[in-house]
């Protein structure tokens, strides 16, 4: 086969040309977006939400780090901001631990099953996606209330006194998290274990590891990347929740998602909200490149 | 077997323990329960001697991977008893127990280097380190593989990778070493070189090795002994020539190697010697340990290599059906007059030709002990 430079510069154009409705979608929909809140959090607040256009101002990004006390203008730590960030990466980062906890023996006893019922066990896993992820929120409402499922099943059993309070704390956050985004733990953990070769985990049994070291030393380095996706595909979305801490956090508890959408509302302060979100995406650029460098550094092919 | 030897000073000493290395009693392995049950193995016993290079040898579904597994403690027994040197094995996991394999996938671990995937085991028995450095080359070098110790596992050849996971389970000195069909990935070629390089290291390191196998001739070639499996059952434990020359019933008879088999009536049987007459036409003498009535029909089974073909004389009077000429040997298939077919061997001599022409009438004549009784 041979064809001149000619044609290839053809080939290649065609390429860019058939390609380009997505490559509109893509720009129009996600950098422009993106480029817009840029530009918003360095321009100056309008009077009644808004903000002032062309009118520059570093105020935006000045609040999300410091404040000046409205009385006598000293200025100070965002306290109020900076915890909710702190709260909100961690709250993400406990989230994405007991996931992984949960998640891990769960992939694992669906990737030892017979290939025939492994099947349906994945489809289980994927029904609560079948719902509403609102109305799913509010059912756990329904679940960790005072007079609620749990706190009557305790009552009854007598293992308690009195409900337990788990309504509008970080438990019920935590909680809420922990379930609605298990299932994005639990596939790509399942995707890669699918790909281990139980055969190794023979190879390791017989050269005396015992269980737990076969775990560590064999498993865990194998389906690596599978931990490092589930985790990244649930730190991510947990650091920007908005609808579980505002609906079982109760609004007291806020997270990052919770106060960006404030600052939208009712703070009428667009450049900060638009600040915030940049801040927000800046950690998650942080834990794509620490996915990325882990990924390509543990270089585990599946088994050809 | 060889268990005693005449020390240098004059003096009887054991050399070998007389104790099996490894021996399976009476081990029936069932797979499900219920109207699903499958009957992998039915009360298979074999006792493995020390230092020997034992083969089991069956086709695919013989169970004969089974027993390899309990062995190494994949799997355990329905019922009866494994025993590694006397001591009853059969509940113990595989870490716990002092046997490794050489798996027919090698099975090397993907993350780790040729020299990391050998030290593996020593590592886990809490080996020291400089002890696993110094054992790791000497693996390296027993296999020929130290150039690349620090090769990834896929950037190796498959015959590498075959060696590497020989070193890996030989690595923690065990007392037995199982091979679940190892060679069966390597061309021919190099399948030939590793079956003389496995019988080199078995030597070298003195382990007791049992090595399955689908293939006839590799289990001939290599082994001390064989155990010759079908659908579940071990049916003749032998040496390869008494395999060979003495196969006990039509299964192993006809499995390993190619046979005649002729039906043949007793004309009489007593003190270790039966009569039997063959195609109404001749009669042959065989040893048989067991007295046999007469008038009892029997399967016969012959090598085609003990035989010859004449164009007269005394024998099995047939005609020539085909010729099939291989190189160092030429096959004739005779139909003999009473309706069965024959096949007679003959080496290609350069001095004296095969004459022989399709049609013409041929009398093939048996070699003394060609001939062997089978048990149905």
């Amino acid at each position: 086969m041979s064809k001149t430079d000619n044609q290839l510069a053809l080939q290649t154009r065609n390429r860019w040309f058939l390609a380009s409705p997505a490559l509109v979608i893509i720009f129009v929909a996600s950098i422009g977006p993106l480029f817009v809140m840029l530009m918003y959090s360095f321009m100056a607040k309008g009077d009644f939400g808004d903000i002032k256009p062309w009118t520059f101002s570093l105020d935006g990004w000045f609040n999300v780090f410091l404040e000046r006390d409205i009385f006598d203008g000293t200025l100070s730590v965002a306290d109020a901001h900076l915890s909710i960030l702190w709260r909100s990466v961690q709250l993400s980062l406990i989230t994405t631990v007991l996931t992984l906890l949960f998640g891990f023996p769960t992939a694992y006893f669906i990737a030892t099953r017979p290939a025939k019922t492994r099947e349906i066990w994945v489809f289980l896993i994927t029904i609560p996606f079948w719902t509403n992820f609102l109305i799913r929120t509010f059912a756990m409402q329904e679940v960790m209330r005072n007079e609620g499922v749990l706190n009557t099943g305790l009552l009854w059993l007598g293992l308690i006194d009195q409900p337990l309070q788990i309504m509008f704390t970080d438990k019920a956050i935590l909680f809420g998290m922990v379930y609605v985004y298990l299932p994005l733990m639990v596939l790509p953990l399942y995707a890669a274990m699918e790909r281990l070769d139980f055969r190794l985990v023979e190879a390791g049994y017989d050269l005396y590891a015992g269980r737990w070291q076969v775990l560590r030393r064999i498993i865990f380095p194998l389906v690596k990347p599978g931990i490092i996706a589930g985790s990244i595909l649930v730190f991510i979305p947990s650091l920007g929740a908005y609808v579980i801490p505002r609906v079982l956090g109760g609004g007291k508890n806020l997270m990052l998602g919770n106060l960006i959408e404030l600052q939208f509302g009712a703070g009428r302060n667009w450049p900060l909200g638009a600040a915030l979100s940049i801040t927000l995406l800046a950690i998650v650029m942080v834990a794509l490149l620490f996915y990325v460098r882990n990924a390509s550094k543990s270089g585990v092919r599946s088994h050809g | 077997m060889k268990s005693v030897a005449i020390a240098a000073g004059g003096k009887l000493t054991l050399q070998q323990s007389s104790m099996p290395a490894i021996e399976a009693r009476n081990v029936v392995k069932q797979f499900g329960s219920g109207t699903h049950a499958m009957v992998a193995l039915y009360g298979v016993s074999v006792a493995i001697a020390q230092n020997e290079f034992f083969t089991l040898l069956g086709p695919s579904g013989c169970g004969k991977t089974t027993l390899l597994r309990m062995f190494a403690g994949f799997e355990f027994p329905t019922s009866g008893t494994i025993l590694l040197g006397g001591d009853n094995i059969a509940a113990l996991p595989p870490f716990k127990r002092p046997v490794n394999t050489v798996f027919q996938s090698y099975a090397l671990f993907p993350h780790m280097s040729v020299a990391e995937n050998i030290a593996f085991g020593l590592e886990m028995l809490g080996r020291p380190r400089a002890e696993i450095t110094a054992r790791v080359e000497a693996m390296l070098t027993l296999v020929q593989l130290s150039a690349l110790k620090d090769r990834r596992t896929d950037q190796i050849s498959g015959g590498q990778a075959q060696r590497v996971a020989l070193a890996r389970a030989l690595a923690p000195a065990p007392k037995v070493l199982l091979l679940d069909e190892p060679l069966s990935a390597l061309d021919y070629k190099l399948r030939k070189e590793m079956q003389i390089e496995l019988k080199r290291i078995q030597a070298q390191t003195g382990i007791t090795f049992v090595f399955v196998t689908h293939d006839q001739e590799e289990a001939l070639t290599m082994s001390d002994r064989i155990a010759v499996m079908s659908a579940g059952k071990i049916l003749q434990v032998g040496s390869p020539h008494d395999i060979y020359q003495r196969p006990e019933n039509r299964f192993v008879a006809s499995f390993i190697g190619e046979t005649n088999f002729l039906t043949g009536m007793v004309q009489a049987s007593k003190a270790g010697v039966t009569t039997v007459k063959l195609q109404d036409q001749m009669t042959v003498g065989i040893a048989s340990p067991r007295t046999l009535a007469v008038g009892e029909k029997v399967t016969i089974a012959i090598r085609p290599e003990h035989s010859a073909l004449n164009n007269a004389g005394e024998g099995l009077k047939g005609h020539l059906k085909h010729i099939v000429y291989s190189g160092t040997d030429t096959q004739f298939h005779v139909q003999l007059e009473l309706g069965e077919t024959f096949l007679v061997r003959a080496q290609n001599r350069i001095d004296q030709m095969a004459s022989f022409v399709i049609g013409d009438a041929v009398v093939i004549a048996l070699q003394a002990n060609a001939a062997q009784i089978l048990a149905e």
